[in-house]
């Protein structure tokens, strides 16, 4: 009797699990957006998403916010409908997450180019003034730096400021910024860290020579030289003088307030929405502001994109109004709401282009360039 | 020197010794009352006046002119018209001496996006009000309203702050003329999040909470109870697998609950299909994490239960189960409820697992079932606290708050129930 109702347990048990995946077939129809992607353009997808509701009635999408690498996993994980329909990026698509896309039947991706986001290095608005150059940059926050004689490293001896630059003020070397987990780190260590490195003629001959022995057909030797470029160029020092501080700007900016001394690296909207508390340093003489950053004067800033599943148009109501949204001047032309909250526009004629190359779906035609 | 001496000798330090101590204990608790104060006092500080909210009053003409409307305009014809337009208009023609471009945006400013929307809403619910001048009270912009609560000092260069001259000067006449006022944000608790602060409220996530906590409650009680009341009175006794059991079960209940994130990612959303971010898959994530609590604590009221009762009832005829659900169940009850609230006030703070399960993310609408997309409580907190505009400071203390004076209702109610219904024996 007793195992009689062992039995039956195991049985509706099993059964129950049995089931549940055909319970979950309703969710096969979906009346919403699914936006998965990069924490820097979460703010600007955000607002959009919101005016796209407000304007047209229809239900809000869902923004996530998982990074640009987390956001092109799920993105290219399939093309089913319970995929993304649209990944947010701080960086352009790389070569191995399209093919993985390829390769998981997404085929047809539209990238679309909304504008760019510039890295700001700031401090306390009662601290000194800052004029600093990608060199000064690397020197101060590398882990090791070259040495007298060309190929020779050492460890970062710098501790003041002086002491790289003369020019610049007498403080210790003391910066708050993002974990290796954040996408504004990558950029950072790409455009400043070895922007300075490469200023080394010593160092930037490893990357031709990388080069040339991958021309000359020996990838061991190019693999092997370029990891040891990047490994001289994007090491940041852990011996305190980098603080990794979070990924939480307004930690930063708020440590920065009560530390006159130290510098931070967030994102220029932040700088915006705290003027009034920090201030940024110039770099390579360019004061960080909205002009120098739409320009392209102002040597750390990248582009910023989003990518959409072209099977899903016509799948889920409203695809097309988002992108339609997103790509309006209103949204993210020079006078648009969305440099009200940071965003650094594309010049004028490229939106165009792009505008209309994404309401007309046209897919990228060819993997990135590596 | 006799046993007397001896202990009177002794006694002097053994005093001292106890003062010591005393003074100890007093001390921790003094400073575990010191940090509890200055994290509420510092929450409170910074949340209060999130619950208050600016206005602006304007007179908007609805000019169905000006909103491109014809004679007969239908619901679809109102709904696109152009309000923003209107409202524009109106701030153009009472601050005329907004003349550059960036005076005229930050003049539109004023008042949040919102204000058009509204606009609109109120024509479709009366399409009579063409054609009329009538007053609006707005929702104010967020830096206008940081202003008026006295966040930003205006005696600072005007290059330090993030009001304008020329905005301070629209901002005391507004305040002369009697069109800004303050009251108690009820946006604050009927919109769900926004991105413009003045806009964000906490409705969604709050009742996404309450969804997520709904699923909870339905599996993790009756599995635990049921499954304590099994482990207690019908497990065989000193047998080697309900020891094994026994041990995982206290394991579990120590296990960080991301990790239950990452196994509902796996097992519900990837194996059963769960629709990602939904209540659904954060209640099935957060029964695994309550379990453990459920069962442990119910296991022990159980175990208070006198061997007397189930003696009795068994000597009179009942059957086993009849001793398990007609005395031993109703007897211990108040101590598995007490253990059930506690553990589902647990499950209400939790964030880490949700961040896997894709409840972490912008969701605008309040959700209506448990497959909707939404977010949580804490959730919430967590998104305010990472945005840039310096409205969400107050907001995130005041979503703090509200998720505390939560915490506490349940606590209560926990607490009410042990002392109502305690059995004495």
């Amino acid at each position: 009797m007793n195992k009689n109702l062992f039995y039956r347990s195991v049985l509706a048990t099993a059964l129950l699990i049995g089931l549940a995946p055909l319970g979950s077939s309703q969710a096969a129809s979906r009346n919403h957006i699914d936006i998965v992607g990069s924490s820097t353009v979460y703010p600007f997808a955000t607002v959009v998403a919101e005016t796209f509701h407000n304007k047209t009635g229809m239900r809000t999408p869902k923004v996530e916010s998982t990074g640009s690498g987390g956001g092109l996993k799920l993105f290219c994980a399939g093309a089913g409908i319970n995929t993304p329909d649209i990944t947010n990026a701080s960086r352009r698509i790389k070569k191995s997450e399209y093919d993985r896309c390829q390769a998981n039947a997404v085929k047809g991706i539209i990238e679309v180019p909304i504008g760019f986001d510039g890295i700001a290095i700031a401090n306390a608005k009662s601290g000194p003034e800052f004029d600093l150059s990608k060199r000064d940059i690397y020197l101060a926050l590398a882990k090791q730096v070259p040495g007298k004689t060309p190929g020779q490293l050492i460890d970062n001896p710098y501790t003041r400021w002086n002491q790289i630059n003369p020019a610049l003020p007498n403080e210790k070397i003391e910066v708050l910024g993002p974990p290796p987990t954040s996408g504004t780190r990558d950029a950072f260590a790409e455009l400043a860290l070895e922007g300075g490195c490469k200023t080394f003629n010593w160092i930037r001959n490893l990357k031709t020579a990388s080069k040339a022995a991958k021309k000359s057909g020996d990838p061991a030797k190019a693999k092997a030289l370029k990891a040891r470029y990047k490994n001289i160029c994007h090491a940041i020092r852990e011996d305190g003088a980098y603080i990794e501080a979070g990924e939480n700007d307004n930690l930063i900016v708020e440590k920065l307030g009560k530390n006159p001394h130290a510098l931070g690296v967030f994102g220029f909207s932040f700088l915006d929405q705290n003027a009034d508390k920090v201030k940024g340093a110039k770099v390579e003489g360019v004061p960080v502001t909205f002009e120098n950053i739409a320009d392209g004067s102002y040597p750390i800033s990248r582009p910023l994109f989003f990518y959409v599943k072209k099977a899903h148009l016509g799948k889920i109501p409203g695809l097309e109004g988002y992108i339609k949204e997103f790509t309006s001047e209103d949204a993210w032309g020079d006078e648009g709401y969305l440099t009200d909250k940071g965003l650094i526009p594309l010049p004028e004629a490229q939106r165009q282009v792009v505008a209309r190359q994404a309401r007309e779906a046209v897919p990228m035609s060819a993997p990135p360039a590596d | 020197m006799n046993h007397t001496e001896k202990i009177q000798h002794s006694l002097k330090k053994r005093h001292a010794r106890e003062k010591r101590f005393r003074l100890y204990g007093l001390l921790s608790v003094s400073i575990s009352i010191l940090f509890l104060l200055s994290l509420l006092g510092d929450i409170g500080f910074k949340g209060m006046p999130a619950f208050w909210q600016t206005k602006v009053k304007l007179d908007i003409h609805l000019d169905p002119e000006r909103l491109g409307l014809g004679p007969n305009p239908d619901q679809d014809d109102l709904f696109q018209a152009n309000y923003q337009r209107l409202i524009a208009d109106t701030l153009t023609r009472m601050f005329p001496d907004a003349k550059t471009r960036q005076q005229r945006r930050a003049l539109k400013n004023l008042v949040s996006k919102s204000a058009a929307y509204e606009l609109r809403d109120a024509v479709i619910a009366n399409p009579q009000l063409l054609g009329q001048t009538r007053p609006f009270w707005f929702l104010a912009k967020d830096d206008v309203d940081v202003y008026m609560k006295g966040r930003i000092d205006r005696n600072l260069p005007e290059s330090q702050r993030r009001i304008k001259d020329y905005q301070l000067a629209w901002i005391d006449t507004l305040k002369s003329q009697g069109r800004l006022k303050q009251g108690f944000n009820t946006t604050f608790f009927t919109n769900s999040d926004s991105r413009e602060p003045e806009q964000a409220g906490i409705r969604g996530a709050f009742t996404g909470s309450m969804l997520t906590m709904l699923v909870t409650l339905s599996l993790a009680f009756p599995i635990g109870v049921l499954a304590a009341l099994y482990l207690e009175e019908f497990a065989p006794q000193n047998n080697r697998w309900v020891d094994l059991i026994e041990i995982n079960i206290n394991n579990l209940a120590a296990v960080p609950s991301i990790v239950f994130g990452l196994l509902g990612l796996a097992v519900f959303i990837g194996f059963f299909g769960v629709p990602r971010s939904a209540p659904l898959a954060g209640g099935l994530v957060l029964t695994l994490m309550t379990l453990p609590t459920i069962i442990i604590t119910s296991r022990a009221a159980i175990k208070a239960v006198p061997n007397s009762i189930r003696e009795a009832a068994l000597a009179l005829g009942a059957s086993k189960t009849q001793v398990a659900f007609g005395h031993v169940l109703p007897l211990s009850l108040p101590g598995i409820l007490t253990g059930t609230i506690i553990g589902m006030a647990q499950a209400l703070g939790e964030t880490a697992p949700l961040l896997l399960i894709g409840m972490v993310a912008f969701v605008a609408d309040v959700p209506h079932s448990i497959f909707d997309p939404s977010t949580a409580l804490p959730v919430q907190i967590y998104l305010w606290a990472d945005s840039p505009e310096r409205a969400f400071v107050e907001r995130t203390s005041a979503a703090i708050i509200v998720l505390l004076l939560f915490l506490m209702a349940m606590n209560a109610l926990a607490v009410f129930m042990r002392k109502k219904f305690e059995n004495k024996w």
